[in-house]
């Protein structure tokens, strides 16, 4: 093979690879589909999938929510002085909680908890014969460990989310109030002036897209897996990558789609 | 209640792991299976379950042939049909009775008591009724192979299709096992196919014995006619001379 030809021949093997990834998702996301039909192998599922990736993830959530909020004010505050009112300070933190930092740093940070944890544990069980086994046993893998967790990435993302943005907020006040010569009704003066019921809707679609996203892309990688543990650990690193990627296309997507 | 496999061809990549192979499994027969290491016999069994598909070939099962079967004809097939994998495949995120309870709650009729008596029976029959509380972590790779059984057993399955279920093990816990192989043909009349390097257990257990060289079946015959055939490939394997089938070569 001539020099000048070989990155050409890797850009086209790259481009191929791609391909097949996609297709290899159209079906795995085809056969999900399908299985959301067995209610009776999922629907007792969902509640444990509900603790696990929703509840167990609220102290991480509320503590990058806390220290976004804490930051926000004291940075409005910086930005503000001697141009702007300083009760603006609750505006920003209000808006910028609930329309972006609150549901992106999220889901980022979900990606990494969330995304890893289901990829790590389908693809375990993957390379020690558990899916097999759970075939043999007449049980639909899909049914039994990619809805409920799709499902529980759906409802309980949202509410993670909403717990977080209001941490946010509440971190921001409680800033604005003891650190910057703001008092509360000035901070709630400014936390009202431009909201709008949308905002909060809008925070929680996103944020139900990116459970979907997340979990998603951890069962694929999880099924996907090959190999011992070298191949759990490329799945698992897979998946959180891809599935931050997806966060932040999900977010540029809904700022155009619905903004 | 036979497995009927024709002319079943399986490749990986480059690699082709079975090419045309063909064996009948009668009713209520141990058909042990014996090859070399990578030889194809695990994926025999997988394709048997349909947990892969075959590249060319026919599988059929009690009459119905496997790769033309609907996803739920598929599951009540497997329904019929235990599988106890070389590891075990234990899920370890639950207890060895909630291992062996799983394919018993597929089963619409069986209530909660019905399955916790059928779970203590095969726990029993394995030796294992004071471990239905541990998890698949706690137990050794005797124990853990024996759960595995149990789960298979449980749901008192027509076929039982065995991955190396001595492959590892003591003598003792080797014993045990191929004593359950045989009470299962014998008490339960299940037909089965048993993939296995451990000769002495295949001798023990097999009603018969398929040799697996090359993709295909080099031989097939009753422990008897195996230890007297004339076949230097299969002289080679059953008395661990290579040196015999280099000659050939």
């Amino acid at each position: 093979m001539h020099g000048w030809s070989a990155p050409l021949a890797w850009v086209g093997r790259s481009a191929m690879d791609l391909a097949a990834a996609f297709g290899r998702f159209g079906k795995f996301a085809a056969a999900a589909t399908r299985a959301a039909g067995d209610v009776a192998t999922w629907g007792r599922l969902v509640a444990v999938q509900m603790a696990r990736i929703g509840v167990d993830s609220l102290p991480l959530a509320l503590f990058i929510a806390a220290f976004t909020g804490i930051v926000m004010a004291l940075q409005a505050s910086y930005t503000f002085t001697g141009a702007i009112p300083l009760y603006f300070v609750g505006t920003l933190v209000g808006k910028t909680m609930i329309l972006e930092l609150g549901p992106v740093l999220t889901g980022l940070a979900l990606a990494g908890r969330v995304g890893a944890n289901i990829a790590a544990e389908i693809g375990t069980m993957k390379v020690t014969e558990q899916i097999d086994a759970l075939e043999t046993l007449a049980y639909n893998p899909m049914s039994y460990l990619v809805v409920p967790r799709l499902i529980a990435g759906i409802i309980m993302f949202p509410i993670v989310v909403a717990f977080a943005d209001a941490m946010g907020i509440v971190a921001g006040w409680i800033t604005a109030i003891n650190l910057l010569d703001l008092s509360t009704p000035e901070f709630v003066r400014g936390l009202r002036l431009f909201f709008a019921p949308f905002d909060v809707r809008y925070s929680l679609v996103k944020a139900a897209s990116f459970g979907l996203a997340v979990t998603a892309v951890g069962c694929f990688f999880g099924f996907s897996t090959r190999g011992g543990a070298e191949g759990v650990g490329q799945a698992t690193t897979r998946a959180v990558v891809v599935g931050s990627m997806l966060i932040l296309v999900l977010d540029a997507f809904w700022a155009v789609a619905l903004l | 209640m036979s497995i009927r496999i024709e002319g079943v061809s399986k490749s990986f990549g480059p690699k082709v792991v079975l090419d045309g192979f063909t064996l009948d499994v009668r009713d209520r027969e141990t058909m042990v299976v014996i090859g070399h290491s990578g030889s194809g016999k695990s994926v025999l069994l997988k394709l048997i379950v349909r947990l892969l598909e075959p590249d060319a070939g026919t599988i059929v099962v009690n009459g119905r042939r496997v790769g033309e079967l609907t996803r739920d004809e598929l599951v009540e097939l497997r329904r019929d049909v235990g599988f106890v994998f070389q590891f075990a495949a234990l899920f370890d995120s639950m207890t060895v009775a909630e291992n062996v309870a799983m394919g018993l709650r597929r089963i619409r009729e069986m209530t909660a008591d019905a399955i916790e008596e059928r779970v203590r029976e095969a726990l029993t029959l394995v030796g294992l009724s004071e471990y239905g509380s541990r998890y698949p972590a706690e137990l050794s790779g005797g124990q853990r192979k024996r759960a595995g059984l149990a789960r298979a057993i449980a749901t008192h399955p027509k076929y039982l299709l065995y991955d190396e279920p001595t492959t590892g093990l003591d003598p003792v816990t080797t014993a045990v096992i191929n004593r359950l192989i045989l009470k299962m043909r014998d008490e339960l009349g299940v037909t089965s196919i048993v993939v296995t390097h451990d000769l002495q257990s295949a001798y023990y257990i097999g009603d018969r014995i398929a040799m697996l060289y090359q993709g295909k079946v080099r031989f097939v015959g009753t422990p008897a006619e195996i230890q007297a055939v004339d076949d230097p490939v299969v002289r080679a394997f059953i008395e661990g001379r290579p040196e015999l089938a280099e000659e050939v070569a």
